[in-house]
């Protein structure tokens, strides 16, 4: 993206002024060499999405942003209802409530070093990944509604995990107002064997050790040591979310008009909040939320089991689950009051700041843990949300570090078993049943991990509390 | 006119597969085909067993996505590839069938799983020599 057709607001924060029919300004959060690297395409869709109807103060694109359906990945856009405000079912994507979780293991990375072959295939051989993979349970009709209600709670209730888990989980692991009979048999079934499995593409479980500490103080609440061990876990609600993100994408894109919404481009396709489709969408999209919640919990399981086989006396609580891909109804200062806005992220991770309700209690006072999935020969990180990411952004920051390349350009670039060599040899164990899957996710082919953590630590989204470095990456 | 055939074309994220035909219906049908070389080699698909397919929308493009989605859709609870596509256009109610098998991990290797296609370059056209394109980007 050319830096002249922006306008620079400060180090990491760039402006378009609204033209055409744009309501409201874009912004854009990057470092000038992210901006450059950066699709034309985002600046189109966050210009465009700044066009719909209901869009309050600005329409944001965080560091890691590219070019996505509709809105770009890493788009962050509020609605106001009450002023004809819309959702989209391409602004929060099809992968539903995709998410980051971390656990703390309690064990150094020394403890682990010596037994981390048989950890990997213990994992590897324990948590369902790739495609064509079915979870260890298959749920009726009256199982799947009530999973669709209770997420993690409901698998709590199951037996996996533990309650203790459902405070470090956005929404306590329950999204409330899902609505199952706004699921589709279709989604139902094509999730019905799909609990407790990782995905594939940039889904993964890893073992991660504490490379850096930047923050002490909010290291210290997090609990996060240098040289500690943490086990991360990245997907979302599988089958079903994306069942209902394309049912309601076509939904909506077919009946904009009868709305009457003038739609800059048919895949920015949306309906008024307070309307039947759109309170329809809401409904099923929080049931999806569920999903992704109960599965990420059981994989939680799966994954404390597989541990406790070579570590009888590891634990693994939770450090916090944030989900990426989602609408959620908040409450935000605007204009001198708190109203109610509905805040569609997508390819962006909540980040609310100290003092603000939602952050479990021992997080209050440094804001809530924002979890940057990285590649699997990098790093990913663990960041806090901040007052003023509160103030420009909603509370948001990025979520990860975003292609740079394609997966077509990737597999020509490299082998799966050149990857898995390469890796090995700097001590990270990759388990996949894929070469080709590996191949894609080649860590070439992401941009820099740390620089878009840098730009959002920069402009002040959320801040840097610590640097994880993978040692296990089971891939779907 | 060239032949028939199936492409896909470059996106960061995502992955876009584009048809190419002397008909709607043939540049339908070889957009399915694109779908599965988006997870695997379409030519290590063997066209074993049949999914009959159907589908309607209000227009061309929201067809081509519908088509699209149902084919993931078979493939997602099937749990199969498919190598091979025959599709029948009647004004907005399209009739397909699809041949393949079962995926096997090992012989297909598959890469990404597909999510769902989307209404991003999103066209459906007949070029001046009478050659109809279908495509789309793909979530995956």
């Amino acid at each position: 993206m050319d830096l002249a057709r922006l306008q620079q607001k400060d180090e990491n924060q760039w402006r378009i002024a609204p033209h055409g029919k744009m309501r409201v300004p874009a912004v854009i959060f990057a470092s000038p060499s992210l901006i450059r690297d950066m699709d034309d395409k985002v600046y189109e869709q966050v210009t465009n999405v700044a066009m719909l109807p209901g869009i309050v103060e600005a329409s944001y694109a965080m560091p890691d942003a590219h070019w996505g359906y509709g809105f770009p990945i890493g788009g962050v856009a509020a609605f106001d209802p009450e002023k004809g405000g819309v959702i989209s079912a391409g602004g929060v994507g099809f992968d539903i409530s995709c998410g980051v979780r971390t656990l703390l293991t309690g064990l150094t990375r020394e403890e682990i070093e010596s037994k981390k072959e048989r950890l990997a295939d213990t994992l590897f051989r324990r948590i369902p990944a790739g495609i064509g993979s079915t979870g260890e349970l298959s749920l009726d009709q009256k199982e799947m509604d009530a999973m669709l209600r209770g997420g993690a709670e409901w698998a709590v209730g199951r037996g996996y995990g533990t309650k203790a888990d459902l405070a470090r989980i956005e929404e306590n692991g329950c999204m409330a107002g899902a609505r199952p009979d706004e699921v589709s048999d279709r989604a139902k079934k094509r999730q019905r064997d799909e609990m407790g499995t990782l995905g594939s593409g940039n889904h993964y479980l890893e073992v991660q050790h504490i490379a850096k500490i930047f923050d002490r103080r909010i290291a210290s609440t997090f609990e996060l040591r240098e040289g500690d061990v943490v086990l991360s876990i990245h997907c979302g609600s599988r089958g079903l979310g994306h069942q209902i993100g394309t049912e309601f994408l076509t939904r909506m894109a077919a009946s904009a008009a009868d709305h009457g919404i003038e739609l800059p481009d048919r895949e920015l396709a949306c309906a008024p909040i307070h309307s039947d489709l759109g309170e329809a969408y809401l409904g099923a999209m929080r049931a999806a939320i569920n999903c992704a919640l109960a599965n990420r919990q059981i994989i939680t399981h799966l994954a404390r089991r597989a541990f406790s086989e070579i570590f009888p006396n590891a634990e693994l609580p939770l450090l916090y689950d944030v989900s990426h891909n989602t609408c959620k109804t908040e409450e935000h200062w605007l204009g001198g009051r708190k109203i109610q806005l509905f805040v569609h992220r997508k390819g962006a991770t909540r980040a609310f700041g100290p003092g603000h309700p939602s952050v479990p209690e021992p997080f209050r006072d440094v804001g809530q843990p924002v979890l940057i999935g990285g590649t699997m020969g990098t790093a990913s990180y663990a960041l806090a949300g901040t007052s003023k990411g509160m103030e420009i952004a909603f509370g948001s920051a990025c979520h990860g570090a975003g292609r740079s390349m394609s997966r077509h350009q990737a597999l020509r670039h490299w082998r799966g078993q050149e990857v898995v060599e390469t890796l090995a040899a700097r001590g990270v164990l990759i388990r996949s049943r894929s070469k080709r899957g590996v191949a894609e996710e080649a860590p070439g082919a992401y941009k820099d991990v740390s620089e878009v953590v840098e730009a959002a630590d920069r402009a002040g989204l959320a801040r840097t509390v610590a640097r994880l470095e993978p040692l296990i990456c089971i891939k779907g | 006119m060239s032949e028939p055939r199936w492409e896909l074309l470059p996106h960061a994220a995502d992955m876009g597969v584009r048809g190419v035909g002397r008909s709607k219906a043939e540049a339908f049908a070889y957009a399915g085909i694109a779908l599965t070389a988006v997870v695997t080699d379409p030519t290590s698909v063997v066209a074993k067993d049949s999914v009959e397919i159907s589908c309607t929308a209000p227009d061309d493009e929201l067809l081509l996505v519908e088509w699209l989605n149902a084919v993931i859709y078979e493939m997602a609870t099937r749990k199969m590839l498919f190598a091979r596509f025959e599709v029948n256009i009647d004004g907005h109610e399209l009739r397909g069938k699809a041949w393949g098998e079962a995926i096997d991990l090992e012989r297909h290797q598959p890469g990404v799983e597909l999510k769902g296609a989307t209404c991003t370059d999103l066209k459906v056209s007949r070029d001046a020599a009478g050659q109809w394109r279908a495509q789309c980007v793909i979530d995956v």
